[in-house]
Order: structure tokens, then C-alpha cells, then sequence
């Protein structure tokens, strides 16, 4: 059983949370407990249904206001696959939380009112999808019950979103006509569109084929800590622990530390107390090389004919995320890989308008949810490659020296 | 015919590799990192899961445990186990001498499980802890559903459920002020299931009462609970024996049991997996008296 991410997106009343929870709820993830606590709210409120949005509304703000406010993970499993929800809000003041939930997904699904059409939302959740690289995207027209599950309202919606994303980057593009609150074409395929040949959202979630995604040519391993054990069973062992990021590490490869440029064998590869034969992405685990080198937390291993880029000049796209704008020669904190510096912004070349997709050269600033080509210059050389070959050498998060609080997500171009 | 290398991991092994990178992550960044320990299945994969990412060395933090002084036995015992094999400095935070100390105030109202919250703060601020790792699920309740693998918490202890720090790929950010710190979760992502099938698979001791046993148990508000000098029958409550395990381990005056045969891992996990009912809402009293209970105990500071 492997494991697949995925975010939702889509607007106040696009029926997201009646969605997931309708997921939760037929592959039987959904307690009894859980299930008569909103059951007993929907009957107080005196709604004619049970609600299932009750289900992901976390916390008593939001039950209040009567929308999420921020990003919640939620998780069912089925017997092909166990599946992580990043379940975000749909409307325009929080985009920074729909970046949040697309960075670690695989696959993002967008959600719309069969009733509405495409919306302004609709096309941005795709614009932000694509621009944090997630390679499968999935479109929902939801509430195909209310347009008495026409078909062609269906092709109409899917013909103009297939024309919207092909301007972005989606490699794979699924159409899906479902009713979250009915059931259609969420785990079962639906009789009530007999037209629809395609399978259901469950069928497509649980074989959509992600393996070919994980980037295993370029070989980089951010060193993450040393392990030097001082006891007198392991007193020589040093041993350099990390995250893979991307390609496949072997005993014996020649490899080159940066920043440093010394080139050294991999001697060995541990797995907690087994020496493994191969590490690949995303395994965590502690390399040893055949040479005494110095290597430290923010080093990186790679092949000496395969580098990175090695630079203190960074262009990259910046999700700007708190109120106080971002602006030229403003002073951040930066973290990439394990590597933390001191950023400089240098401009911002352009906004990006995420509904029209165009690019606003005369501004020179970032303001809360906007996003932005933007250069900085750090104290140290980071160690990148482009976002769209590696998504782990390519992020960056800044941070506010002063308040300490995450401020700004970048994709390095 | 060779098959290639599909270089998938398991679900178990991501998961794995995902809380292995936090605990390196924070054993890197935050200077003085300790283990919250309750005894309970969560913290002892917790354990496990720290001797992994620093193996051959030792695990370099203490482990914290908050004593309400109605701990079952058998979760002190196996946690000595597990001191012991791992050469771990245990620190414990005894809730009744922090009533004792007035660091907490008994009223005789406030449940043992309220007070470890005062206690447990204490203990940070005593040991000028900068980051605690607890055994929190986001699948176990709404609340924690929101929160993030680093949870920032102010001077106070607090968590601000409406202020928290953007949490993306896995660039942690622990950025801290004097007297603030840091809750860190690296079982985030992990659900009870994925718990159960973990210990099974790398075989790992637990406490025996999450296997089936017999028991001499009472009824109350719905929950069988253990007979105990601490837990004094009320009126009309009578004792049974029954054959029942505990599925979460806490204050042994709220943490019911429930009636189960399954006496061997691999019969719990079928059991868990069969279940219709939140290991939370089946056993725990403090999470019952409100829907929106944990989201306050949480914002105070509790685990």
C-alpha cells in the first residue's frame, strides 16, 4: 500500500466539505461517534439532511462563521491506498493556505457548482496548482443533480477548463461529473449518467499513477545532521543523516560534497541497524563516505558531474504571506534544504494577476496573497535547482527576522 | 523476467522517513529538545522512531513524563523497559507535587488530566525546554486536525489556533523568542491504524494493557472503568470482572476499557481496522465534555 497526498480546492458552496466528507464516510473512515455527533447538530439546526461538512469544520471559530479558515489534513484508506487530504479554503483572502496545502501534494482537485460554471476561483486554484507543481489535477463539476445530470452543462465546463490549463503547466487532466451530497461517481460510477464513461473520483484517486513523478536522475542529499555516537562500540562512526531528496544513492558511487568540492565514496548507507543497498527519495537515512571529509548540516552530496546550481543570487516566484508588503532591499531570514542564510530582496520584477495570468511589471511591491517574480540576494550560496525539476532543492520558505513568523514561500526558477 | 525498481516506499516507510526528518530537524535547529512520554502507544512509537534517526548514537534529549499519580503500573513498567534499554535520561513532572509546590491549584473539581497541563508547563520553563515532542495525531480529533507538525506556543504556553505559522513541503520553521517554544509532532500524519500496524511490524513493546485480559471493571457514563483505590465507586456502580483491553492509555480515574478478546497484535489491528468508534470517544473522559474540549485544553497548553 503506498501513499498519495492530495489538496482540495474550491469555493464557500462548491460542496468541498460535504465532499470529503462523503469520502470519509463511504470508505467507512468515518466513526459512529463522529458520525451521530453531526448527526445530532444537523437535527438541532433543524437542516433536512445530514450535514457531512460538520465533519472537517475543526475549530469553534469556523462553526461559527460557517467556513474553514485554515489548512486541515484528513486521512481514509482504502485497501490500494491511504490517502492524505489537504483540505483548504476556497475563498480569495487565503490563498497563502492553499500554497500551504498544494506544496506537499500530488495531486490537487478542484471543485465546482455545476450550476456556476467556472468561477474566478476556480482558475485561480488551478493557477496556484500548477505553479507549486502538482502533476495531476482533477476537476469536479459537483451538484450535477441540481442541472438534472445534463450532459452537456458537463462538456461545456471541462471543454473551457481543458482550454484554461492548457496556458499553465498540468500534465494530467481529469474531468470528473460527481454529486458530493448524492453520492455520483464518488466511489461508484453513477446511473444517473449513463453518458459518463470515465471512472469515479475513489477509482481515479486510488490508481492514478504517481511513481514516475519522484525526480531519481539527479542525486541530492542535504545533510541534515552528523551522527558521531562517542561510545566506545562506534568510535569512529561518522555518519551524515538526511532526507533524499532526488535520485538513487548506491555504496561505492563517487559523490562531491558542496560547498566544499571534495569528492569521496559512499561507503556505506544505514537504515536505523541495516546497511541498505540503495536510498531514494523520500527515505531518511545516514550516508558514510570513504573519506575523512569535513561535512556539516547544510552541505549537500551529490555526483561531482551532476551538480546544482551554486549561487547567491536567487529568481524565484514568492507566495507572499502576512500583511506588511514585501518590498526592495527588506531583510529576511531564508531556509532551504537544511541550509539557513539571510536574504536581501533585490526587486520584484512582476506581480502575476492569478486570474488573467498576467504580468503586472509596474509594481514593486508584494502584498498579502499576491504572488510575484522576485530576486534576492542571500549571505551564503544555496545549493538549487529550477522548482519544476525538484521540488526540494527548488522551495524556499523566508522568514520575518523580527517576529519569527513564515512569511514568504518561493519556487526557484 | 526482471521486474524494475518501482522505488515507491510503503505508506509504513514514508511515514517513517517523514518523522525520522523531524526528529533530526529539530535535534538540529532548537537547542534543548525533550520528549513528552505518557506511557502510551504514540509515545513509545515516538521512541522508536528517535532511536532510529540518531542510531548508532543515542537518542540526544531526555523523555518527560507528567506523573498524575493514577498511571496504571503496567505503563510505569513498560516505560522503565524502555529507559533502560535505550540509555535515556527520564525526567518525571509529578502533578501532585506540583499541587503540593502550588505550581497547580487542586480544587477538587478539576480533573488530574486538566492539572497535568499547569505541571507540564512547569517543567518546560524549569528545564528551559525549547521544543517538546508529543505523540498528537491529526487524525484523532478536529482540533488537531489544524495544527501544525511545528506548533509554536508563546510565553504562556498557548496555542493560537488563528495565528499559526504556514507550514509548507518540509521546511520547518523553528524560530523561537526567549520563553516561547515549540510543540513537535512527528506522528502528524500517522493514524491510529498506521500505529497499530507499525508496532506490529517492528514488533514493539507496549504496555500489557492494551491486550486482552481479564479485568475487574465499573460502569460509568457509558465507559468500563478499571476498580482502583483512585477511582471510588459512586452509588449504584458495581464491580465486574470482564474480559476487556484499553485502546488509549491516561488518568486511570478517566481512561475506560472496552470488552475485547484480541490478545496479539495482529488480532488488535484487525480489531482496530473493524472499529466503528474513535479511540478518543470510546475511552476518554476529558474529551467528552464538550465538542469542543481538546481545541481548549489545547489552546492552554495541553499536550
Amino acid at each position: 500500500m503506498d501513499l498519495l497526498r492530495f489538496a482540495t480546492a474550491g469555493s464557500v458552496d462548491d460542496g468541498k466539505s460535504t465532499l470529503i466528507g462523503r469520502l470519509l464516510l463511504d470508505s467507512k473512515s468515518i466513526f459512529e461517534d463522529q458520525l451521530e455527533a453531526v448527526e445530532a447538530t444537523s437535527r438541532t439546526k433543524g437542516y433536512d439532511y445530514t450535514d457531512l461538512a460538520l465533519l472537517t469544520d475543526g475549530l469553534r471559530s469556523e462553526r461559527e462563521q460557517g467556513i474553514t479558515i485554515d489548512v486541515a489534513y484528513r486521512y481514509f484508506a482504502t485497501p490500494k491506498r491511504k490517502f492524505i487530504i489537504a483540505d483548504t479554503p476556497g475563498h480569495v483572502q487565503y490563498t497563502r493556505n492553499m500554497v500551504t496545502g498544494a506544496s506537499t501534494a500530488d495531486l490537487g482537485l478542484v471543485l465546482v457548482d455545476a450550476r456556476q460554471g467556472l468561477t474566478e476561483q476556480s482558475r485561480r486554484h488551478a493557477v496556484i496548482l500548477s505553479l507549486l507543481r502538482v502533476r495531476h489535477l482533477v476537476l469536479a463539476v459537483n451538484k450535477m443533480d441540481l442541472v438534472d445530470f445534463d450532459r452537456a452543462t458537463f462538456e461545456r465546463i471541462r471543454d473551457e477548463f481543458a482550454a484554461f490549463t492548457a496556458r499553465l503547466n498540468v500534465p494530467d487532466l481529469t474531468v470528473i461529473p460527481i454529486s458530493a451530497l448524492q453520492g455520483d461517481n464518488v466511489v461508484t460510477r453513477s446511473e444517473n449518467m449513463p453518458w459518463y464513461d470515465g471512472s469515479s473520483l475513489l477509482h481515479h484517486l486510488e490508481n492514478v499513477h504517481i511513481a514516475a513523478d519522484r525526480e531519481l536522475r539527479d542525486v541530492r542529499f542535504p545533510v541534515q545532521y552528523v551522527v558521531r555516537p562517542k561510545s566506545d562500540e562506534y568510535h569512529d562512526y561518522r555518519g551524515y543523516a538526511g532526507q533524499v531528496a532526488s535520485g538513487v544513492l548506491k555504496p561505492g558511487d563517487e559523490v562531491m560534497v558542496l560547498p566544499s568540492g571534495l569528492t569521496s565514496r559512499i561507503a556505506g548507507i544505514d537504515l536505523f541497524d541495516r546497511e541498505i543497498e540503495e536510498a531514494y527519495p523520500p527515505m531518511s537515512v545516514v550516508v558514510r563516505l570513504e573519506d575523512d571529509l569535513d561535512v556539516s548540516r547544510g552541505d549537500m552530496i551529490c555526483r561531482p558531474h551532476n551538480q546544482p546550481d551554486q549561487s547567491q543570487d536567487v529568481d524565484a516566484m514568492v507566495c507572499w504571506m502576512t500583511k506588511e508588503p514585501l518590498r526592495p532591499r527588506q531583510k529576511l531570514a531564508i531556509k532551504h534544504t537544511t541550509r539557513s542564510a539571510r536574504a536581501v530582496v533585490k526587486d520584484v520584477q512582476y506581480r502575476l494577476d492569478i486570474n488573467t495570468l498576467h504580468r503586472d511589471a509596474d509594481t514593486h511591491e508584494l502584498g498579502l496573497n499576491e504572488i510575484g517574480r522576485v530576486r534576492l540576494r542571500t549571505t551564503q550560496q544555496l545549493l538549487t535547482d529550477p522548482y519544476e525539476q525538484n521540488r526540494v532543492t527548488g522551495s524556499f520558505i523566508l522568514i520575518d527576522e523580527a517576529t519569527g513568523v513564515t512569511v514568504g514561500a518561493g519556487m526557484i526558477n | 523476467m526482471t521486474t524494475q525498481p518501482t522505488y515507491r516506499l510503503s505508506q509504513l516507510d514514508e511515514l517513517e522517513a517523514e518523522s525520522i526528518h523531524i526528529f533530526r530537524e529539530v535535534v538540529a535547529e532548537l537547542e534543548r529538545p525533550v520528549l513528552m512520554f505518557s506511557g502510551g502507544k504514540d509515545s513509545i512509537v515516538m521512541l522508536r522512531l528517535a532511536e532510529k534517526a540518531f542510531h548508532p548514537a543515542r537518542i540526544p534529549f531526555p523523555v518527560l513524563q507528567v506523573d498524575t499519580g493514577y498511571d496504571f503500573p503496567e505503563v510505569l513498567a513498560c516505560r522503565d523497559s524502555w529507559v533502560d534499554r535505550l540509555g535515556v535520561r527520564l525526567l518525571v513532572a509529578s502533578v501532585e507535587e506540583a499541587i503540593a509546590d502550588g505550581v497547580v491549584v487542586d480544587d477538587g473539581r478539576t480533573s488530574r488530566n486538566r492539572l497535568q497541563i499547569g505541571t507540564l508547563l512547569h517543567a518546560i520553563e524549569e528545564n528551559a525546554f525549547t521544543a517538546a515532542f508529543g505523540g498528537g495525531r491529526r487524525d484523532e480529533e478536529k482540533a488537531r486536525a489544524k495544527e501544525r507538525v511545528y506548533s509554536h506556543r508563546d510565553e504562556f504556553g498557548q496555542w493560537d489556533p488563528k495565528n499559526q505559522r504556514p507550514e509548507l513541503w518540509s521546511l520547518y520553521n523553528g524560530r523561537l523568542h526567549e520563553g516561547e517554544h515549540m510543540r513537535v509532532f512527528p506522528l502528524s500524519n500517522w493514524t491510529e491504524l498506521d500505529i497499530w500496524d507499525y508496532i506490529t511490524r517492528e514488533r514493539i513493546e507496549i504496555p500489557s494493557i492494551y491486550f486482552s485480559h481479564r479485568r475487574r471493571v465499573f460502569e460509568r457514563d457509558g465507559m468500563l472503568l478499571s476498580e482502583s483505590e483512585f477511582n471510588p465507586l459512586r452509588e449504584g456502580e458495581t464491580v465486574q470482572e470482564r474480559t476487556v483491553r484499553f485502546r488509549t492509555v491516561g488518568d486511570l480515574t478517566l481512561t475506560g476499557c472496552v470488552e475485547s478478546e484480541a490478545a496479539t497484535l495482529e488480532e488488535i489491528v484487525e480489531e482496530v481496522g473493524a472499529s466503528r468508534i474513535t479511540e478518543r470517544g470510546a475511552t476518554r473522559g476529558d474529551d467528552r465534555f464538550s465538542e469542543a474540549a481538546m481545541e481548549d485544553r489545547k489552546k492552554e497548553g495541553y499536550f
